[in-house]
C-alpha cells in the first residue's frame, strides 16, 4: 500500500497564468477505495482550479462527514480547508463567507450529508442564494458505513448485498431548484469532459451554484442491479447538451455555428457557451428545467448537464447589502461608530 | 493506432531503457533489486551472465545505460548504475561453485580465438560450456586484451581484471600467449572448425606536422605509450606534458603522465570541451587531477630545438555550427598559441589493421580494407571465419565488444551444428505478477526522491604517487543501498487488461507524472496531441488498449512513468497489474 505519491511530476506540465501547475493544486494521496467516483471528482477539482488560475490561498473548501467529505484532504494542498460536523458544512459556509466575501467556497458533500442529516441546511442554503459551489458526491449509499441505502437511492435499485430500496428517492437538483438555487446541474464522475466546464462555470457563478455529480460506490454499489453503478449511469445517462467555458481574458478560438449555441456571460467576466442536445429544455427557465427533470424521472434517464441557471442571481451579500470590503478586513475604526455618535444615539432615546 | 501487441518482447525491452541500451542487454533493474536486497552474488552472476566482466566494467564501462535512464527525464542525474555493479563484484562471495560446469568430454569442435581481449573470452565463456575445444592466442603475456594494455591500473586493479579474465580461461582453455599470430591462414590450416577474430582496433593515428621527424623521440601514440606503461617497459615521462585529443584514451594519457612525473600535463583538443568524445566523468576525473583541457586548440607544428622538442604550436579556433549541426573551425585572428612540452602523447583515434590476414582465404574486404562482416551473424564470407569487438566494426568499447562475442558464439555453435546462422534464437522472457496482496507488491513500488550518490575518491597525494592505487573507492554497502533504491524498476512492467476496465478513471487521477490517458483513438500524431500531458518524446512508444465499452482507448506514454505501480493500486478490478519482465538475450546453446 502507498501512502504517498512519488515526489516528481511530468516535466512539461502546463502551467496556468500564476505559473502554478496541476500539481500545485494537488491534496494528499487518497485513502479512498481504489476506483472510488470521488477520486475522479478531485480530480476534476483539481484540474478545474488549476485551469481557472485562481490561486490557492483564495479556495476555501469545507466539507460535512462522509466518504465524500474526506476528499478535501485529497485536492487543494495549499487552500483553506474546514471539515466540520455532519450536516452542517452550509452553516460553516454562511459563516465563513458573510466574514470574508472574497474567497472562492467549495463546499463537498455526499448523499448522506446532504439529503439526509443536512437536508435542512441545504435547503436554506439554497433559498439563501449563497454564494458558494455545492457539490454533492451522489453515490446512493452510506460507504462509509458499508453501503446500506441512502436517501437518493433510486426506488428498486440494490446495492451489492442490499434487497431492493423500497422507499421514494430524493432528487437533490429537484430539492435545490425548489428551494431557489440559482445554478443546477448534474453530472457523473466518470464523464470529466461533462463535469470539468460544469465546475468552473460553478465557480463563476455568483450565487448558489449546485452540482449533484453521480459517483459510483465501487465496494458495495457498483452491481448490476444498482442505479448508480458506472455502467448503469453510462447507459441511462442523457446529457442536456454540452458547455464550453470560457475563462475571462482568454479569446473565443473555436468556431462556433450561428444559432446551435446561445452564449452566458458569467459575474466574474468569463463566459459559457451552451450547446442544446435536448431542445424541450429551457435552462435559463425554472419551469422548464423542473419539467425535464421530471420527464426524464419518468423514463427512467439520468438528465445530466447544466440544467439550470439563473443570470440574474442575486447572492447572500447582494441581498443583505452587506459592505463590499470583507467584514474580516474591518478594524475597529470602521466598526465602532466613536464616542460623539453613541452620545447622539442615547441622546435621541432620551 | 493499433492496439499495442505487447507479446511482442521488444515492446517491454524497449521500455527498460537502460537494458535496452545496453549492447549485451544486461538486465538492470533486476541486478540493482539484489544488490538492494544484499544479494551481492546473484546480483553479480546476473551481470555475468549478460556481461561476462562485472567486476571490470563496474569501474571502465562507458556507461550507455545511463543517459537512457528514465530518472534523468524526471530530475538531474540517472541511477549510477556502473558503481552499483562495481558494488556487486565488491561485495559477492566466491562464485566458483556458480559457473558453468565444463563437459569432461569434447564435443569434437575446435575453435581458434585470436586476441584474448573481452569478444574473445566471452566466446570461450559462451562455448567451453557447450564442449568445444577452444584455443586462444595473443601477443600479450596475459588475457584481457585492450584492458589490460590499454586501461590504466589506477582505473582497473590488476587484481580485478585477472580474476575475471582467469574464470574464462580456466575453463578448460587452452591458450598460447606472447605469440603474434602473423597468418590467417596458418591458423585455418590447423584445421579449426571456426576461427573467431577478436584482435581489437590495435593502431593509433598520428598526426602528421610539421617539426614531426626531428621530434620523433619525445612523441609517443597514446595508446601504445599506455601499453608500454602497463607492461612497465616505461617508468617516466617529461615534466611537461602535452596531449593531444579529447577522447577517453587522452584521459588516461594525461592521468598516467601525471602519476609517471609529468607535473605540468595539459590536454589540447581541437574541438569544444561539449564536443569532447570523453566520458563527462572521464573529464571531470581528470579536471580533478589539476589537469587542464584547452579547448578549440588545432594543433600546426612542433618546435624543435637544437634537435630537441620544445613544445607545440597551435592555432584558436571558433566552432561554427550550420542548420544541420554539422561543425566548421573557423581559426581565430592572431590565435598561434605556443605551449612548452617535453613529451607529446597524441591520442587522437585508433583503427583496424589486419596485414596478417592473407586476401585469398575468401575473406572479402571493402573499400576501406576492412572486411565484410554480417552485423547480424558477425560471420565474415568466409563461413569459417568470425569477427568481433573493435575489429569487427571499429573502436567502441568493452560491453559492445561483449555483446558482439555472445552474437558471434551463437553463430559459431549454429554453423558448427550445421544450421543456418541467420536463425536466430528468440531472446528468453517471462512477464510475471508483482501482486502479493490488495496493495501489496513484491518490489519496493515507493520512489525515491534522494539525488545521485557521490562516489569517495582515494586521497590525491596517495594517488598520484603510484599508478597502481585504484582512485574511486567505490559504494559501500549502505550508500550502494541507498543508490539501489533510487532505481525505478522500469522492468516491473504496467500490463493493462481493457476487459476488465470499468473507466472509473482512477488510473487518470492517481498517476503522478499524468501517463495515462482515455480517449477516442486517432493517428499517433493526432493522440500525442491531445493526452492528459504533453508526449513529446516520439522515441518513447505510446502503449494503446483495444476499444473500451465507450469507444474510447487507453493510451499510456511510456516516457516519464515511473513505475510506481500507483494506476495499479488505484485500480478497482485489476485491469492495471505490475508486472515483472525478465528479458534475457539468448546466448549459444539456449
Amino acid at each position: 500500500m502507498s501512502y504517498q505519491v512519488p515526489k516528481f511530476r511530468h516535466p512539461d506540465l502546463p502551467q496556468n497564468d500564476l505559473g502554478y501547475t496541476k500539481a500545485d493544486y494537488e491534496g494528499t494521496i487518497s485513502t479512498l477505495c481504489a476506483g472510488c467516483g470521488h477520486d475522479s471528482i478531485s480530480g476534476s477539482i483539481v484540474r478545474a482550479c488549476h485551469e481557472l488560475s485562481i490561486e490557492p490561498h483564495k479556495i476555501a473548501k469545507l466539507s460535512g462527514i462522509g466518504c465524500s467529505s474526506k476528499t478535501p484532504a485529497y485536492f487543494l494542498g495549499q487552500s483553506h480547508g474546514f471539515n466540520s460536523v455532519h450536516g452542517r458544512m452550509p452553516s460553516v459556509v454562511t459563516g465563513a463567507a458573510l466574514a470574508n466575501r472574497d474567497l472562492v467556497y467549495l463546499g463537498v458533500s455526499g448523499d448522506g450529508d446532504t439529503a439526509s442529516i443536512g437536508m435542512g441546511q441545504f435547503a436554506h442554503v439554497a433559498r439563501r442564494n449563497l454564494n458558494m459551489v455545492y457539490i454533492v458526491m451522489n453515490n446512493g449509499c452510506y460507504g462509509l458505513t458499508k453501503g446500506q441505502d441512502s436517501a437518493t437511492a433510486d426506488r428498486g435499485s440494490a446495492s451489492k448485498k442490499g434487497d431492493p430500496n423500497i422507499y421514494s428517492s430524493i432528487d437533490l437538483c429537484g430539492t435545490a431548484l425548489q428551494m431557489g438555487a440559482t445554478f443546477v446541474a448534474r453530472s457523473f464522475s466518470g464523464d470529466k469532459d461533462q463535469l470539468l466546464p460544469l465546475i468552473k462555470a460553478a465557480m463563476s457563478h455568483r450565487g448558489f451554484a449546485v452540482i449533484d455529480v453521480v459517483s459510483p460506490c465501487v465496494t458495495f454499489n457498483n452491481n448490476p442491479q444498482s442505479t448508480k453503478s458506472y455502467e448503469f449511469v453510462r447507459e441511462h445517462s442523457e446529457a442536456t447538451g454540452t458547455i464550453d467555458f470560457v475563462p475571462m481574458h482568454k479569446e473565443i478560438t473555436a468556431k462556433y455555428q450561428p444559432g446551435s449555441s446561445h452564449e452566458v456571460t458569467m459575474h466574474d467576466g468569463s463566459s459559457l457557451r451552451l450547446f442544446k442536445a435536448d431542445e424541450s429544455l429551457n435552462p435559463f427557465d425554472r419551469r422548464s428545467a423542473i419539467t425535464a427533470l421530471e420527464d426524464h424521472r419518468y423514463s427512467g434517464s439520468i438528465l445530466t448537464g447544466l440544467i439550470y441557471i439563473n443570470e440574474d442571481s442575486r447572492d447572500l451579500h447582494e441581498v443583505l447589502e452587506t459592505s463590499q470590503r470583507p467584514l474580516n478586513e474591518l478594524d475597529e475604526t470602521d466598526l465602532c461608530p466613536g464616542n460623539k455618535m453613541l452620545m447622539n444615539i442615547n441622546a435621541s432615546l432620551r | 493506432m493499433k492496439p499495442t501487441d505487447i507479446k511482442n518482447p521488444e515492446y517491454f525491452h524497449k521500455v527498460v531503457d537502460c537494458q535496452h541500451a545496453c549492447p549485451a542487454h544486461t538486465p538492470v533493474p533486476e541486478y540493482i533489486r539484489l544488490i538492494a536486497a544484499e544479494r551481492y552474488t546473484d546480483a553479480y552472476m546476473v551481470n555475468w551472465r549478460s556481461n561476462v566482466f562485472p567486476g571490470i566494467l563496474g569501474r571502465t564501462c562507458d556507461r550507455p545505460c545511463e543517459p537512457a535512464c528514465r530518472r534523468v527525464r524526471v530530475e538531474e542525474e540517472p541511477v549510477a548504475i556502473c558503481r552499483l555493479k562495481r558494488v556487486a563484484a565488491d561485495n559477492k562471495d566466491d562464485i566458483t561453485d556458480r559457473l558453468p560446469k565444463i563437459p569432461s568430454k569434447s564435443n569434437g569442435k575446435r575453435i581458434a580465438l585470436i586476441g584474448a581481449g573481452p569478444a574473445s573470452l566471452t566466446v570461450a565463456r559462451d562455448l567451453a560450456p557447450l564442449g568445444y575445444s577452444i584455443d586462444i592466442y595473443d601477443n600479450q603475456f596475459a588475457g584481457g586484451g585492450m584492458m589490460r594494455s590499454q586501461i590504466p591500473t589506477f582505473r582497473l586493479p590488476v587484481d580485478v581484471l585477472d580474476e575475471e579474465v582467469n574464470y574464462i580461461l580456466n575453463m578448460g582453455v587452452t591458450t598460447t600467449f606472447n605469440i603474434e599470430v602473423d597468418s590467417l591462414k596458418e591458423i585455418l590450416d590447423k584445421s579449426y572448425d571456426a576461427v573467431f577474430i577478436g584482435t581489437g582496433a590495435p593502431r593509433g593515428k598520428g598526426l602528421n606536422l610539421p617539426g614531426l621527424e626531428d621530434a620523433m623521440s619525445n612523441v609517443y601514440l597514446g595508446i601504445d605509450w599506455l601499453s608500454s606503461v602497463a607492461f612497465e617497459h616505461t617508468r617516466s615521462i617529461g615534466k611537461r606534458v602535452l596531449v593531444l585529443g579529447g577522447g577517453n584514451t587522452a584521459m588516461d594519457c594525461c592521468r598516467t603522465s601525471r602519476r609517471m612525473g609529468g607535473e605540468d600535463v595539459r590536454v589540447v583538443v581541437r574541438s569544444p570541451f561539449d564536443d569532447m568524445k570523453a566520458s563527462p566523468w572521464e573529464k571531470a576525473d581528470a579536471a580533478h587531477e589539476g589537469i587542464p583541457i584547452f579547448n578549440n586548440h588545432v594543433p600546426r607544428e612542433f618546435v624543435v630545438e637544437g634537435g630537441k622538442l620544445k613544445g607545440m604550436n597551435f592555432e584558436k579556433v571558433e566552432a561554427k555550427y550550420d542548420e544541420d549541426g554539422n561543425r566548421t573551425l573557423i581559426p581565430i585572428e592572431n590565435g598561434m598559441v605556443f605551449m612548452e612540452a617535453d613529451d607529446v602523447l597524441m591520442a587522437i583515434g585508433q583503427e583496424n589493421a589486419f596485414p596478417w590476414i592473407e586476401r585469398d582465404l575468401g575473406i572479402e574486404f571493402d573499400k576501406w580494407d576492412m572486411p565484410v562482416v554480417d552485423k547480424v551473424t558477425f560471420q565474415s564470407t568466409n563461413g569459417k571465419v568470425f569477427f568481433g569487438g573493435d575489429s569487427a566494426f571499429g573502436p567502441e568499447n568493452i560491453i559492445t565488444a561483449v555483446a558482439h562475442g555472445h552474437q558471434a558464439a551463437v553463430s559459431i555453435d549454429l554453423f558448427c551444428r550445421g544450421e543456418d546462422v541467420n536463425k536466430r534464437p528468440p531472446p528468453q522472457v517471462t512477464l510475471a505478477s508483482q501482486k502479493m496482496g490488495v496493495h501489496e507488491w513484491s518490489y519496493d513500488n515507493a520512489v525515491e526522491n534522494d539525488q545521485r550518490y557521490i562516489v569517495p575518491l582515494a586521497p590525491l597525494q596517495k594517488t598520484l604517487k603510484d599508478r597502481k592505487v585504484e582512485v574511486e573507492l567505490g559504494f559501500d554497502i549502505a550508500v550502494g543501498f541507498k543508490e539501489a533504491e533510487r532505481c525505478l524498476n522500469c522492468d516491473v512492467q504496467t500490463v493493462f487488461d481493457e476487459l476488465r476496465c470499468i473507466e472509473c478513471d482512477a488510473c487518470i487521477d492517481i498517476c503522478p507524472t499524468d501517463c495515462i490517458s482515455f480517449t477516442t483513438n486517432g493517428s499517433e500524431d493526432d493522440l500525442r496531441s491531445r493526452l492528459e500531458a504533453p508526449a513529446p518524446e516520439l522515441s518513447q512508444d505510446l502503449y494503446i488498449s483495444a476499444d473500451l465499452p465507450t469507444m474510447r482507448v487507453m493510451v499510456k506514454d511510456e516516457n516519464v512513468c515511473l513505475h510506481c505501480g500507483l494506476c495499479a493500486e488505484r485500480c478497482p478490478t485489476t485491469a492495471w497489474d505490475m508486472q515483472k519482465f525478465l528479458y534475457n538475450v539468448s546466448q549459444a546453446g539456449q
